[in-house]
């Protein structure tokens, strides 16, 4: 099993990685795997619910209650738990992560294999469309589109769906743009100009032969859309425009409602779910890096050799 | 006279990810001064990191050892510092590729002046003036016309055999005693390669600078060095003069390698009839024009083109770069549009084509491309690949289908379990066999071969050309076979048409044509070619010379 | 093969041919921010419903024309932003064009402090990551950018304010200026509304002294963000082109290594470091919308806030357009800037 799977991204790169990069991955992989673990096994992670804000005995927690004693981090303004707050939160950021990746794949490959591979006047507007919605600031447009979806105030599904939604919308360009240099690369390529000579369908070129050796850049690009998720995700619910908090937890409405906390001098509302925000991102990130490197021959570090 | 470069038992290992890879393998070297020594040798045999070793260019993942000392200097154990003064001063390096050596955002002139006045000359650093005018002054004697107005302008504005003198003239500023070139004429077209080397021997005979000269190119070697060492898998296995090399070689693999170089040898001049067969190919004021897009203007790559291919003979389609033959090697093969006048394949027209129309015809046409690193879908296996012409055109069973491709190995000399390797693991000749294969696997009519053998070394080069040659002797299709190489075309062609930018100069019998060129542009195509040949080779260079001089009356 | 056509003409058929692409692309935007805005219904009940009666909405709707067909108001919408008439807020009755007037320039004025921390710290920092590459120097500075990067702009906001507000308050954490001198700059005639240009202008240090001090913290939060994506940038380009085979035919002259790095490498990465700099002015218009809204600096950006929580969708429709228009512009203005860098101007 183990043998199988490192034919694939990332334990591929695992195998092939050397030194400082190794490390980077290491960390990034750990990382990310806890984060993940955190989410799986959120329920019995937590000792409270991410909306809950009474004990068994119906008695409240109190707001901004310092770290210490049934509360480890403490509670927020609202009262609620906030250790149990940014472990769900991981739950919330992981299916948004989901949705977002899933639907801009399934888009943004599809369009830029077809556009890369036939050309032609629907490849020029494709990438002038691509151009100018990869300009677009993305925070606003995830606004926009969570305004449309839930009039601004969102359900656990409906907030990630206009997270994962707006961030789909960005990020589909990015992947049509690298699904389409790389079938534009690979069309040069002599095995596919043999597949031509030799008359086969667009359809057999196009999935036999490009698509397979097209998706390797994917893993970078899945990471980078990732990170940006999260980032967007948390940047909506710092504006007021995330999930409820008694749908979902969410660490940037968190952030958003320690804004006042900081001047009181009341850090552990704030410090706890941003840390969570910067360490998820920063393990996704660092996945992301290496692949990169790793992939391209050029940044790829390699051992010094020894003579025999 | 002592020796003005020296290395002592040079060892270099490289890390690759399957481990340390040993690439020069303790090899001593001598060269005394004014003198040209050839490192020739295939790739992998060492000799572009040898070349590497000596200013210390190799990259931080290599490990070296040994000594090099370059006139009493032991650079081999200088300080970072005295190795910067080294470079350029003492000796200095030409590269294979021009177009990728100079900086393509500055000036070629502020490349120059920047590299003088990195260094004292005199005791002192010289001022941006006189560093300005010795670079004109360099300019000029590598033979860049206008230099005082062109030292401002960028690499782009030049080409490739300019961009090359602008190099040799940078690397000569300082006046170093010793050249380092790196395969200098590989990426430049034969008359241009000419025209380098006589630069490069001008320079020796004048200025009596020591020219190292890595090349794989027996022609290049024996029209430039005094001395020669051939390499061979990290190891020197013979050094002498270029006579002793040439003409009394002592190892084998120095014989094999002599053997493999595909020759043009005099002979008398013959035209042999063309076959009474069927016209396969028939292009009448064929025009082929790559259309401009809104900034770049359109390209009229043929021109008028009257050219004829019968059943079972092999024609050569020859030119240097951008003389078309690519392009009607392509277009034959529907992958490019031909634009006006007529083409006919297989009595299909070319001109206007629909492809549903062409498709039934595709699979009486073979195709052989020229880098065999991407002739195949690297996900495919070797037999999968070589089945694709069947699956697409024959209705018949997947075990049919391994049948044959058996066969075909068979044919094309590679052992049966190929065809359950990834193409990867195969070697540049075994691929392009493996592609040969592909190409016959419908029993063509018709087989388009584009620069086939270009990326590979003379031995395996020769083993294609000669297994080329028997299954066309055995399957008697039409050919067009596509080189830069004339020595090739001598060896496979029946028939040869040569190009220049378009047009088709000189069509006829490959005998008539080599030894009798009727064109003042095949002549000096042919004269430029140089032969693996000492002796000969420097008579050659005398009649390119009085073709050059009577072309200029 | 030489190139015959004369670079001049090559370079202004490629500027005018960028300068018509313009068109469509802002076309594109406004089109798809009219689509995003409108799917959810009208903009008044989005802003009023539940407060006011059916009727009443109704009235108010009829009175804006939001009940006519879909594809009149697009045509309508598409002729005022051409005119550059971008909508008037529900909320306070202001054209969005008077807006980016007023406060534009307070964002223009974070972008600038943030840019000149992002170039100080992201380049250097990149080349030097560059040249020591994969040795512990890299590995931290490549940490810090991707931390510079993970940390949301608003988090970065909350801990300076944590520790300057708190534990040593020496620099403030709201606002663009103090009150004394914000009412010595509204005396300016002429003023620009560039507080640190008002504040030179009217000669008086105290002012200068405290528009930057209010400048550091927002510049700082906004900054690192982009600085974290400069330094990544630079050093991926700069490790590229420090393989160049230019590069090794440079240093074969002796051309000294500091000079490799800072001139010969720099160069060459420049132009596609350019480019992408170019796109992430979309990023850092997003940043400053979060910057804004966490240091109260009063700009298009904190606006934006405001009215979406007013939920004024006509101001947030019309500032979304007018934002993607800038990043429009600015794009074109960064393709000049290449194509004057890059001498080979060949599209």
């Amino acid at each position: 099993m183990l043998k199988f799977l490192s034919k694939y991204p990332p334990l591929k790169q695992l195998k092939m990685s050397f030194g400082v990069q190794r490390f980077m991955l290491i960390l990034g992989l750990s990382i990310v795997s806890f984060f993940i673990l955190v989410a799986i096994f959120a329920d019995f992670i937590a000792p409270y619910g991410f909306a809950q804000l009474q004990y068994e005995n119906g008695e409240y927690f109190g707001s901004q209650i310092a770290p210490g004693g049934s509360h480890i981090w403490g509670t927020t303004v609202g009262g609620f738990d906030v250790f149990s707050r940014v472990v769900y939160g991981t739950r919330t950021a992981i299916a948004v992560i989901v949705v977002a990746v899933i639907l801009s794949i399934l888009v943004g490959v599809l369009l830029g294999l077809l556009s890369g591979y036939f050309a032609g006047w629907l490849d020029r507007i494709l990438v002038l469309v691509a151009d100018a919605v990869y300009a677009f600031p993305s925070l606003l447009l995830a606004i926009s589109l969570s305004i449309v979806i839930s009039g601004g105030r969102s359900g656990f599904w409906s907030g990630i769906l206009a997270a994962g939604l707006s961030i789909t919308v960005i990020f589909i360009p990015q992947y049509y743009r690298a699904m389409r240099a790389e079938t534009l690369r690979i069309k040069q390529e002599a095995f596919v100009e043999s597949a031509q000579v030799l008359g086969a369908s667009s359809f057999r070129i196009l999935f036999r032969h490009i698509f397979r050796n097209a998706t390797r850049t994917l893993p970078i690009i899945f990471t980078l859309n990732a990170s940006e998720a999260i980032l967007t995700l948390a940047g909506l619910g710092f504006l007021g425009f995330g999930i409820d908090p008694t749908m979902g937890a969410e660490w940037g409405y968190d952030l958003n409602r320690s804004v006042a906390d900081v001047s009181a001098g009341i850090w552990w509302t704030s410090i706890f779910p941003g840390s969570a925000i910067v360490l998820v991102v920063l393990g996704i990130t660092l996945v992301g890096e290496s692949l990169n490197d790793l992939a391209d021959p050029r940044l790829r570090k390699r051992q010094v050799a020894e003579i025999e | 006279m002592s020796n003005l470069l020296e290395i002592k038992d040079l060892r270099v290992s490289f890390a690759t990810d399957s481990g340390s890879n040993k690439a020069v393998d303790g090899i001593s070297l001598e060269l005394a001064a004014g003198e040209v020594l050839a490192v020739v040798g295939e790739s992998g045999s060492g000799k572009s990191v040898t070349s590497k070793t000596i200013l210390r260019m190799l990259p931080e993942t290599a490990k070296t050892e040994g000594l090099v000392v370059i006139d009493s200097n032991q650079v081999s154990s200088f300080s970072r510092a005295k190795l910067r003064k080294a470079r350029g001063e003492l000796a200095s390096m030409i590269f294979q590729e021009p177009s990728t050596a100079l900086n393509p955002v500055f000036p070629i002139g502020w490349q120059m002046v920047q590299a003088i006045r990195s260094h004292k000359i005199a005791g002192k650093r010289p001022t941006k003036k006189e560093a300005r005018e010795l670079s004109i002054d360099m300019l000029r004697r590598v033979g860049i016309p206008d230099a005082q107005k062109r030292f401002g302008y960028f690499p782009h504005q030049f080409s490739g055999g300019q961009k090359q003198r602008i190099l040799i003239a940078a690397a000569l500023a300082l006046k170093p005693k010793l050249i380092i070139a790196d395969e200098p004429t590989t990426a430049l077209d034969v008359t241009v390669q000419a025209e380098i080397l006589d630069l490069l021997r001008s320079f020796q005979k004048e200025l009596g600078v020591s020219i190292l000269l890595i090349t794989h190119n027996m022609g290049v070697v024996a029209d430039l060095a005094d001395r020669v060492a051939v390499m061979f898998q990290g190891k020197v296995v013979e050094q002498g003069s270029v006579d002793e090399i040439f003409y009394s070689p002592r190892e084998d693999y120095t014989k094999k390698l002599l053997a493999a170089v595909p020759k043009i040898m005099p002979a008398e001049p013959k035209d042999t009839p063309r076959p009474d067969s069927a016209v396969v190919v028939s292009a009448q004021k064929l025009n082929i024009v790559y259309p401009g897009r809104l900034n770049t203007p359109s390209f009229h790559a043929i021109k008028d083109l009257d050219l004829e291919i019968r059943a079972g003979e092999v024609i050569g389609l020859v030119g240097e770069s951008g003389s078309g033959k690519t392009t009607i090697g392509r277009t034959i093969a529907g992958l490019n549009r031909a634009t006006s006048g007529s083409l006919q394949v297989l009595g299909q027209e070319m001109v206007g084509f629909k492809e549903a129309d062409f498709k039934p015809l595709r699979k009486r046409i073979g195709f052989v491309f020229q880098d065999p690193a991407s002739s195949f879908n690297p996900l495919l296996s070797i037999g999968e690949c070589i089945a694709e012409p069947m699956a697409i055109h024959l209705e018949q069973s997947a075990s049919d289908n391994q049948k044959r491709v058996l066969e075909l190995l068979d044919a094309v000399r590679l052992p049966k379990e190929f065809a359950d390797r990834f193409p990867h693991e195969l070697s540049g000749g075994q691929r392009q066999r493996a592609s040969l294969a592909r190409a016959l696997a419908l029993q063509p009519e018709l087989v388009i071969a584009d620069e086939p053998t270009s990326a590979l070394d003379v031995s395996v080069q020769a083993t294609v050309l000669e297994l080329f040659s028997d299954l066309q002797k055995e399957f008697n299709f039409a050919a067009v076979f596509i080189t830069h190489d004339l020595a090739v075309v001598n060896q496979v062609a029946d028939r040869i048409a040569v190009l220049k930018e378009g047009v088709l100069v000189e069509e006829g019998s490959v005998s008539r044509v080599m030894h009798d060129a009727k064109h003042p542009y095949t002549q000096r195509l042919l004269a430029s070619h140089p032969h693996p040949d000492p002796k000969l080779q420097a008579e050659h260079r005398e009649s390119l010379r009085a073709l050059i001089a009577k072309e200029a009356q | 093969m030489a190139k015959t056509a004369t670079a001049g003409s090559s370079l202004l058929r490629y500027l005018g041919l960028r300068f018509l692409l313009i068109f469509p692309t802002i076309w594109i935007l406004v089109t798809m921010v009219f689509v995003v805005m409108r799917l959810v219904g009208d903009p008044i009940t989005a802003a009023q419903g539940g407060k006011l009666s059916a009727e009443q909405l109704q009235e108010l709707i009829t009175a804006a024309g939001y009940d006519r067909p879909i594809l009149v108001q697009y045509f309508e919408y598409l002729a005022a932003i051409a005119s550059g008439d971008f909508g008037t807020t529900l909320t306070n009755n202001q054209p969005v064009v008077e807006l980016l007037a007023t406060y534009g320039v307070a964002t223009l004025e974070l972008a600038f402090y943030s840019l000149i921390v992002a170039f100080i710290v992201g380049f250097p920092m990149g080349m030097l990551a560059a040249r020591r590459r994969d040795t512990a120097t890299d590995a931290g500075l490549r940490l810090f950018a991707i931390l510079a990067y993970a940390t949301p702009v608003f988090f970065v906001g909350l801990l300076l304010k944590l520790v300057f507000a708190v534990a040593i308050p020496i620099l403030p954490v709201a606002g663009r200026v103090g009150v004394r001198s914000e009412i010595a700059l509204s005396k300016l005639e002429d003023a620009t509304g560039f507080y640190l240009i008002d504040a030179i202008k009217l000669g008086n240090n105290e002012v200068i002294l405290d528009v930057l001090q209010h400048a550091v913290l927002p510049s700082v939060a906004l900054g690192l963000l982009t600085a974290g994506v400069f330094l990544r940038l630079v050093r991926t380009n700069m490790i590229s082109t420090l393989n160049a085979d230019y590069i090794d035919a440079a240093r074969s002259r002796g051309i000294p290594e500091v000079q490799l790095v800072t001139k010969n490498a720099f160069r060459p990465a420049l132009i596609p470091i350019i480019t992408v700099v170019g796109m992430q002015i979309a990023l850092l218009l997003g940043g400053a919308v979060l910057t804004e809204t966490t240091f109260e600096w009063k700009g298009l950006g904190f606006q934006l806030a405001e009215y979406l929580s007013a939920r004024d969708y006509v101001a947030v429709q019309g500032i979304v357009a007018l934002l993607a228009v800038i990043v429009a512009l600015t794009n074109f203005l960064v393709d000049i800037i290449v194509a004057l860098v890059d001498p080979r101007v060949k599209f």
